[in-house]
């Protein structure tokens, strides 16, 4: 007997990452500038980390009850309510083990087998695997360039059949740095109303929108909110990734259920975590404030770049990604990021990691250092330059 | 242009060149140029400077902290004192305080012992000196928002998916 013929067949049909698949050809290579990474490159504020110790100091090491401590469900919801106006009780949220467990939740309670799901292209690769392990169908929504990477409603139209369940929607988008305001979601949120869909809103990168508009839900508009699970999580917001502390925020019924499963794979998320997390939520707007500043000049600065090397590069307003159009070198994705890669050592993702609809970009972080970034965008000018 | 958020970039690192000081603020180059030599003219800005750790390095000194106590003057209230204090070139930084003393001087020396000299012979001997008080500093952990303490500084980030 071998083991691999009695390994799970729908896991083990699961494409590979490609981000991941990009990082092992960097990390056989020596000096590489990077900015391939998806994360903040700011610690947890000492408030934060703080307030973890204390737990610690004062001996509470047990579970928590399985939706998490009362005071942090409750902190999630004045938080909400406090930065983006929604409506939420403390019995509609549950604390998860990050946002992505929140996503896997809200899939797992919501599909059943031949569902079909709706995800936007190019986005963050877990939402076509974790449809598939719960047995749904992933429907591919490509989003364009030209529409700065929004949905576009008629093309949603087109792929919503009787058997749609859920559309997934990721904005502010990793790894476009798209956003959609209020006017560009009332026309999806007509079209999930009349065609009757769930919609998994992943708010991750809530906090990180720059310019004067703020992340608007789409559980805001009315008739939204019933039909509307919010994941998101502590991570980006307060630079808490280590830490392992997201939530998911739905009407009581379908947290009690996600609870159900929650309490049977997880249990409870960590205890130390969570105490963090309460600090963070009570405490930790100021330190959102200060982080969001400096991302916000590191993407000036990038995009200021890509605009003197002369590559087209819509203005992202959210995240900390940029996705430059790289289809003027006539290379795909895959083929402009190992050559520039070999040649400069500068790493950058290959947009198509995120799907098909991501050919012809490539993602680059700005959670790094103004020197970093500015010596990534020397050596992908010269990249440039040489072809 | 925020001439707030340009003096906190330069004061954080005044190494920032024009054309990065720009992308950050959203002005033009010419426009950073001009506000930074305004400032610079007017005395806003006072100088640019190095961050040292000077313990990594051969040079032998000590700091001190000298809390004063001061007899205020007619007329003069601390102002003439404080100057007479501040234009010795080893007094590195003079400060008004509340509390329970009223001047606070921070000193450099080559030695303990200069420094004690210095505060007897130059600072005590003052008429308007009632008092002083001299703390040395034995190991400096964070100065000017900068640690001077090891710290984990690899960039430890990994990809996930």
């Amino acid at each position: 007997m071998s083991i691999s013929d009695k390994l799970n067949r729908t896991a083990m049909g699961l494409k590979p990452s490609g981000i991941r698949r990009f990082f092992d050809l960097a990390y056989t290579m020596e000096n590489v500038v990077s900015l391939g990474i998806g994360e903040p490159d700011f610690i947890t504020p000492w408030h934060i980390r703080d307030g973890g110790i204390y737990s610690l100091e004062k001996g509470i090491t047990a579970y928590t009850p399985n939706r998490g401590l009362p005071d942090l469900q409750k902190a999630v919801a004045a938080y909400l309510g406090r930065r983006f106006g929604l409506e939420y009780s403390a019995d509609e949220v549950l604390i998860t083990v990050g946002g992505s467990e929140a996503i896997d939740l809200a899939v797992r309670a919501l599909v059943e087998p031949g569902d079909e799901v709706i995800v936007p292209e190019p986005s963050f690769v877990c939402y076509d695997p974790i449809t598939r392990l719960a047995g749904g169908i992933p429907v591919a929504l490509p989003t364009y360039a030209e529409d700065e990477f929004r949905l576009n409603p008629a093309v949603l139209e087109e792929k919503i059949t009787p058997k749609t369940k859920i559309l997934m929607l990721p904005y502010p988008n990793n790894p476009t740095g798209a956003i959609m305001g209020e006017e560009h979601l009332r026309p999806i949120a007509d079209l999930c109303i009349k065609h009757d869909l769930i919609v998994i809103s992943d708010e991750i990168y809530a906090e990180l929108t720059y310019g004067p508009e703020r992340h608007f839900s789409i559980s805001a508009i009315p008739g939204m909110r019933e039909r509307t699970i919010i994941v998101s999580g502590l991570s980006k917001s307060h630079a808490m990734t280590g830490w392992r502390i997201g939530y998911a925020v739905a009407p009581a019924e379908a947290v009690k259920l996600m609870t159900k499963i929650h309490q049977f794979a997880i249990m409870s998320a960590p205890t130390t975590s969570q105490y963090a997390a309460l600090e963070a939520l009570n405490s930790g707007d100021d330190d959102i404030a200060a982080m969001r500043e400096e991302y916000d000049g590191r993407r000036k600065y990038m995009l200021e770049g890509f605009r003197k090397i002369g590559l087209p590069c819509f203005e992202p307003k959210g995240a900390f990604y940029m996705f430059p159009d790289i289809r003027g070198t006539g290379m795909g994705s895959e083929e402009f990021c190992e050559k520039l890669l070999r040649k400069e050592k500068v790493a950058v993702i290959p947009g198509d990691a995120f799907g098909a609809a991501g050919d012809g970009f490539v993602r680059c972080s700005y959670c790094y250092s103004l020197a970093t970034i500015g010596s990534a965008l020397a050596g992908i000018e010269r990249f440039i330059g040489s072809l | 242009m925020n001439k707030d958020k340009l003096l906190m970039l330069l004061e954080k690192d005044c190494k920032l060149s024009v054309e990065q000081l720009a992308a950050l603020l959203g002005a033009s180059a010419q426009e950073v140029a001009e506000t930074v030599g305004e400032l610079e003219n007017n005395g806003t800005i006072l100088g640019y400077g190095a961050t040292v750790d000077w313990d990594k390095t051969e040079r032998a000194f000590v700091t001190a902290l000298i809390e004063v106590k001061v007899v205020p003057q007619r007329g003069e209230g601390f102002d003439r004192v404080a100057s007479r204090i501040y234009q010795y070139p080893e007094v590195d930084s003079v400060y008004l305080m509340s509390g329970g003393f009223d001047l606070m001087v921070m000193l450099v020396g080559k030695t303990l012992k200069e420094v004690a000299l210095f505060v007897a012979q130059k600072l005590a001997v003052l008429d308007a000196v009632s008092g002083t008080a001299t703390h040395f500093v034995l190991k400096k952990y964070k100065d000017k928002g900068v640690l001077f303490v090891k710290e984990e500084k690899e960039d430890r980030r990994t990809p996930m998916v």
